[in-house]
């Protein structure tokens, strides 16, 4: 995540400081990755044992939480970063909320692997689940990717991206709206497989927050709501 | 970045400024709003305070300068040959980094200047002088003591002390040179709060080495390097995105 045009800090120990920070949070994201591709697995294979791993990496995952919150707090107060520096301060702050929500929504998507491995599975092995996990899966890791190389052009891809996401998740609510209208007996796993495909939906949204975050950290603009008025 | 021309108190035009063979300014533009704080931020050596100090023409008493452009205050050119300096100074006023009271008392202090313009009036002295001293935030400190010699006031008292004596004059702009630096940090606090409070009524231009201060003082703020004008605009600007990289470099602490 290091901003290439920039000078060196004259103080080494401050660009120690945020760099150390920046690699927590993405050692974070990396974390919470794995966590959804996890559970993305588990829910298609119903892979009990997946998906309890799972659980445990969340511990980890917020552990990191509030170091880096901690970290980001001491710099705040002891350095009073500015421009570039405060942006980046900012943009993790706010990043971190976001991944760590990405980790939540991956235990859920755990949780729902679990309750669905007890029922039979369906033909296509909730083949079309799969690949709406496959999809947001590769936007989260572009966000994260747009992070650590600096490059706004693929964070502003990852945003353009999140409409295509929200239209698979329709079409897989049509579809599964149809199985239990068909047969009131799919109504038990076809809930979960909409619980779970909303927590996906979710996992697109805090991928586009991170890169709408990043466009601030390099431009300096908030891209958030453009369609919203000016107050 | 410009201004509605009704909204300016101060416009440099095309600055430049020579001591000796050394050009400490060069080719300097631009307009300082009406009753707003600017702040002049910059590395030593930058210029800042040379800027400063050609607005109340301070830099006469140095022999070897040379002054080249127009700076306009009330639609005249101060360096103008038929600007009277004193008048200047009176409209102009100006504070620097350690505090200079008078070996007078308190009450003395705030009175000088009108006493120069030759007011006898007890009545109108003692007005000003506490109107003066109320408006530096000093008069609940000194009331009691009005004719204590003022050098026994502490740093930051003879400081809020020396702008009182500034502002008995009714100047239209007050030049501020480093005025917390020799200060502790709650002295400096009311200082700020103290600017703050006077820019309802007074133009001010405070050069500052401190950057945070600048940041909490002023709506405006200008970055000079080596006798330039890097970047000005407004301090929220300046401190959450600069345009210019030098900016950055400077305000985030980093090699130019």
């Amino acid at each position: 995540m290091d901003n290439s045009r920039m000078g060196k800090h004259i103080s080494q120990q401050f660009s120690d400081e945020l760099e150390e920070i920046k690699n927590h949070l993405l050692t974070m994201g990396g974390l919470v990755e794995q966590q959804l591709e996890k559970a993305s697995i588990a829910l298609i294979e119903g892979d009990t044992k997946l998906a309890n791993e799972v659980f445990k990496e969340g511990g980890q995952v917020n552990a990191l939480e509030k170091m880096i919150d901690e970290e980001s707090a001491q710099c705040l107060a002891r350095r009073q970063p500015a421009a570039g520096d405060l942006r980046l301060i900012v943009t993790v702050i706010k990043a971190v909320n976001d991944i760590e929500r990405v980790g939540d929504q991956a235990e859920r998507l755990a949780r729902f692997a679990t309750q669905l491995a007890e029922h039979p599975r369906p033909k296509n092995n909730y083949h079309e689940v799969y690949q709406l996990a496959q999809h947001v899966q590769s936007m989260f890791h572009d966000s994260l990717d747009a992070f650590a190389r600096v490059d706004e052009k693929l964070a502003r891809k990852v945003i353009n991206e999140d409409v295509n996401v929200d239209h698979e998740y329709e079409a897989i609510m049509r579809q599964h709206i149809t199985y239990m209208m068909e047969d009131p007996r799919s109504i038990n796993s076809s809930l979960d497989v909409l619980w779970a495909i909303r927590a996906l939906e979710r996992v697109g949204d805090h991928a586009c927050n991170l890169c709408e975050y990043l466009v601030y950290l390099v431009k300096g603009e908030d891209i958030r709501h453009s369609e919203i008025p000016q107050l | 970045m410009t201004f509605d021309q009704k909204d300016v108190a101060i416009t440099v035009k095309e600055l430049s400024l020579q001591y000796a063979a050394k050009q400490a300014l060069m080719d300097i533009s631009l307009q300082i709003p009406e009753n707003k704080v600017t702040a002049f931020i910059g590395p030593s050596g930058c210029g800042k305070s040379t800027l400063l100090r050609c607005f109340n023409r301070m830099n006469d008493l140095i022999d070897i300068c040379k002054v080249q452009g127009e700076i306009i205050i009330d639609k005249q050119d101060i360096y103008h040959k038929s600007v009277n300096v004193a008048d200047l100074r009176r409209k102009v006023g100006m504070v620097f980094q350690r505090p200079n009271p008078f070996p007078k008392s308190i009450y003395e202090n705030v009175a000088y200047g009108l006493r120069l313009q030759g007011v006898k009036n007890r009545l109108l002295l003692d007005e000003v002088v506490e109107k003066s001293l109320r408006d530096a935030a000093l008069w609940d400190e000194v009331k009691d003591r009005l004719d204590e010699n003022a050098l026994a006031l502490s740093g930051g008292q003879q400081q809020r002390l020396v702008i009182a004596r500034a502002i008995a004059i009714e100047p239209e702009i007050l030049l501020l040179d480093e005025p917390a630096s020799a200060l502790d940090p709650t002295s400096t606090l009311k200082i700020e709060e103290l600017i703050y409070e006077l820019k309802q009524t007074y133009t001010i231009v405070i050069v500052t080495h401190n950057m945070q201060q600048a940041g909490r003082v002023s709506d405006y703020t200008a970055f000079m390097d080596t006798g330039k004008m890097v970047e000005f605009s407004e301090t929220r600007t300046i401190f959450t995105n600069p345009k210019d990289r030098q900016t950055e470099d400077y305000i985030t602490g980093r090699y130019g």
